[in-house]
């Protein structure tokens, strides 16, 4: 049997010619070119693990968005979009540009100021050692998990839309990122992550303009998708295209969740505990070269990320209007995942919600641009990788072997350290890849466990920075108060599912609303311990807090910059932009 | 921009989306002079996407190619020492 027969089975979505292959080896090829190429410029810790803390705003941006944009994150939000309709839009819109915008301007400065190497780091200044161990052990561990699962379910995606066997996609990708991290570190990591940006762009933009084009139009893909649901008897088929006007009662949407639970489940806490305080992200905007370069770079993360849902949330309303069967002509009705992938489901050809992107991608997509298209996903779940691996690498040694093993560490063996966690990183990834081939449910725990730590640190660190009464121990006990509240109410809800309705406020709460007022709960306890026990203990002085807390932090002004240069002025369009397109998709 | 070396980010992305243009741009050229049989044709292929998407491409590539080469990220870094 030849490799190409390993490769592919007949039963596959779509089918690589040779001029697909080349441009999938070509951006194989150039990954690791870039990361030789940039090996000699690693050789410092702050070279290896902040790229030198040389970026320019724009490519501290991209990279910030880029981490971000993993290719689960393509295909698992336009299969959401297929599922619960326009509502999916909120993750890019309320559930993250006010808080990059808040990042860039409240709380940049302080992480820039204090120039520390990590958000564990940030806590040590600020708390001590406790609350950098707490988060710095639970990082590092939900990462490299994450970053496995993620490899996993990439694998199961490219078997299933391409017929790749399932060893060769997590080994030939992931020891791909392990080269070009391990010899480049952050800068390799940041320069494959816009190269990846542009690749996304560059693959999955040609899918919403031809199925617009095809639909009629906004108004013609909403009049298809009226008429598609209503036939399929779905309940409240017009709310799949409005943003918030169905948000006033639980049962009105498909989502079963109410404008409370998106504007503070996840507009205040999931969102701001993700972009502010989730290292992942924040790593890439402590690469910028000076503090306005900081700031700007959240602003033209955020820029970017409000334009993401017409490459992801559209191509997922366009399959609910445009998808048929091309045997019967009838409309095709994707599944759920554990369904489709089951053998009854291979066997009768269902589809699931995540491959809504690869069939619109096989609708449009001939030679070449198909290959385009594939090297876009592959490119999403390098980056996303790349920035877990890192990320994981400087919190290991920075927080956990330099703080807890071995404080009297050179910098010289930092980098060596660093080096060796990325392939560490990346060998723990392939290991819990396999781990979960088994044990699909486990998928569920991990991503519920990552959720409940982001929660509650955004709470400390917000306090930490705002609030100079917050003690040390109240930042430890707040911390591991909130993040033991929602796994208690996570467990709660296992355990008996009609706590539901307390948990998330309603019975009808699906996975996702449950998720926003786990978050929200387990944050205002969080903050309601830490204010608690900050009054019964001993706070720090006004001297060790200074360059750490608002108030006690000399902030420099942009005072020789025109307004087209000022964060501020942009992060204000931002802003406005955001606020038209609420109203505009109503 | 200080970037790492004479090479610049903006450089290899030029180059990437030069070189995925190039052979897009090629194929559907060669798709408009052999078109497929209509059963293996995508929707909307009279469009010709591959053609114009993959110009495009090329163009975009050449641009920050050019505009980011090598030799001008030398001259440049010369200049400013």
């Amino acid at each position: 049997m030849n490799v190409a027969l390993l490769w592919f089975n007949s039963s596959t979505l779509v089918h690589l010619s040779p001029v697909d292959l080349i441009i999938i080896v070509f951006y194989f090829a150039l990954v690791l070119a870039i990361g030789l190429y940039l090996k000699g410029q690693a050789n410092t810790g702050e070279d290896f693990f902040m790229a030198g803390r040389e970026m320019t705003a724009w490519v501290a941006g991209l990279a910030f968005l880029s981490a971000n944009l993993g290719s689960l994150e393509l295909m698992g939000w336009a299969g959401n979009s297929y599922k619960y309709g326009i509502l999916a839009a909120h993750w890019y819109w309320i559930g993250a540009i006010p808080a990059m915008l808040f990042l860039a301007l409240v709380m940049m400065p302080f992480y820039h100021i204090c120039k520390t190497h990590s958000v564990p780091g940030y806590l040590k200044l600020r708390y001590g050692q406790g609350s950098q161990a707490l988060s710095s052990i639970s990082f590092a561990l939900m990462t490299v998990l994450m970053s496995g699962i993620n490899m996993y379910a990439m694998a199961v995606v490219m078997r299933v839309v391409l017929g790749w066997d399932i060893h060769f996609s997590i080994w030939v990708s992931s020891i791909t990122v392990a080269i070009y991290v391990a010899l480049g570190g952050l800068r390799s990591a940041i320069f494959n992550e816009v190269l990846q940006f542009f690749l996304i762009w560059a693959g999955a933009l040609l899918i919403p303009i031809l199925g617009l084009i095809e639909a009629g139009g906004w108004s013609g893909l909403q009049a298809k998708i009226l008429q598609n649901l209503t036939e399929q008897h779905v309940p409240n088929p017009g709310s799949y295209t409005h943003l918030w006007s169905t948000l006033g009662n639980f049962s009105d949407n498909p989502m079963g969740i109410n404008w409370a639970g998106i504007v503070f489940g996840l507009g205040a806490v999931i969102s701001m505990g993700y972009w502010t305080t989730d290292f992942l992200v924040v790593q890439r905007v402590l690469s910028a070269k000076d503090l306005r370069s900081a700031k700007l770079a959240p602003i033209i993360g955020a820029a970017f990320k409000m334009m993401v849902p017409f490459i992801v949330i559209l191509p997922g309303l366009l399959g609910l209007a445009l998808l048929r069967d091309p045997h019967t002509g009838s409309l095709l009705r994707l599944v759920p995942g554990d369904l489709a992938w089951s053998p009854a489901g291979r066997a009768q050809g269902l589809h699931s919600y995540d491959e809504v992107l690869p069939l619109m991608l096989a609708r449009y997509c001939g030679p070449g641009l198909l290959g385009l298209g594939i090297t876009a996903l592959i490119a999403g779940f390098m980056s996303g990788m790349a920035g877990n691996v890192s990320a994981f690498a400087t919190v290991w040694t920075y927080d956990i072997y330099g703080a807890l093993i071995n404080k009297n560490a050179s910098d010289e063996s930092k980098v060596k350290m660093g080096r060796w966690c990325t392939l560490l990183g990346v060998g723990v990834s392939i290991g819990t890849a396999y781990l979960v081939m088994n044990a699909q449910s486990i998928m569920d725990y991990v991503q519920a466990l990552f959720s409940f730590f982001i929660a509650p640190l955004f709470g400390t660190v917000i306090l930490g920075m705002l609030w100079k009464r917050a003690t040390p121990a109240a930042g430890f006990w707040g911390l591991l108060m909130g993040t033991a509240s929602s796994v208690g109410m996570y467990a709660w809800v296992k355990i008996d599912p009609s706590a539901v309705r307390y948990v998330a406020l309603s019975s009808q709460a699906q996975d996702q609303a449950q998720n926003m007022f786990r978050a929200l709960w387990s944050c205002l306890l969080c903050v309601a311990v830490t204010v608690m026990v900050s009054y019964l203990t001993k706070p720090k002085s006004d001297a060790e807090l200074a360059d750490l807390v608002y108030g006690l932090t000399p902030i420099p002004k942009d005072e020789h910059v025109s307004v087209l240069h000022s964060p501020l002025f942009w992060g204000t369009v931002v802003a406005i932009v955001f606020v038209i397109l609420q109203i505009v998709f109503w | 921009m200080k970037s790492g070396g004479s090479l610049s980010i903006w450089f290899f992305i030029g180059l990437s989306l030069a070189v995925n243009g190039a052979v897009i741009l090629g194929r559907g050229i060669y798709e408009l002079l052999y078109p497929p049989p209509e059963e293996m044709r995508v929707v909307l292929a009279s469009l010709h996407a591959n053609i114009w998407w993959g110009a495009i491409l090329l163009m975009v590539g050449l641009f920050f190619s050019l505009r980011y080469s090598p030799a001008r990220e030398r001259a440049r870094e010369q200049r400013n020492s």
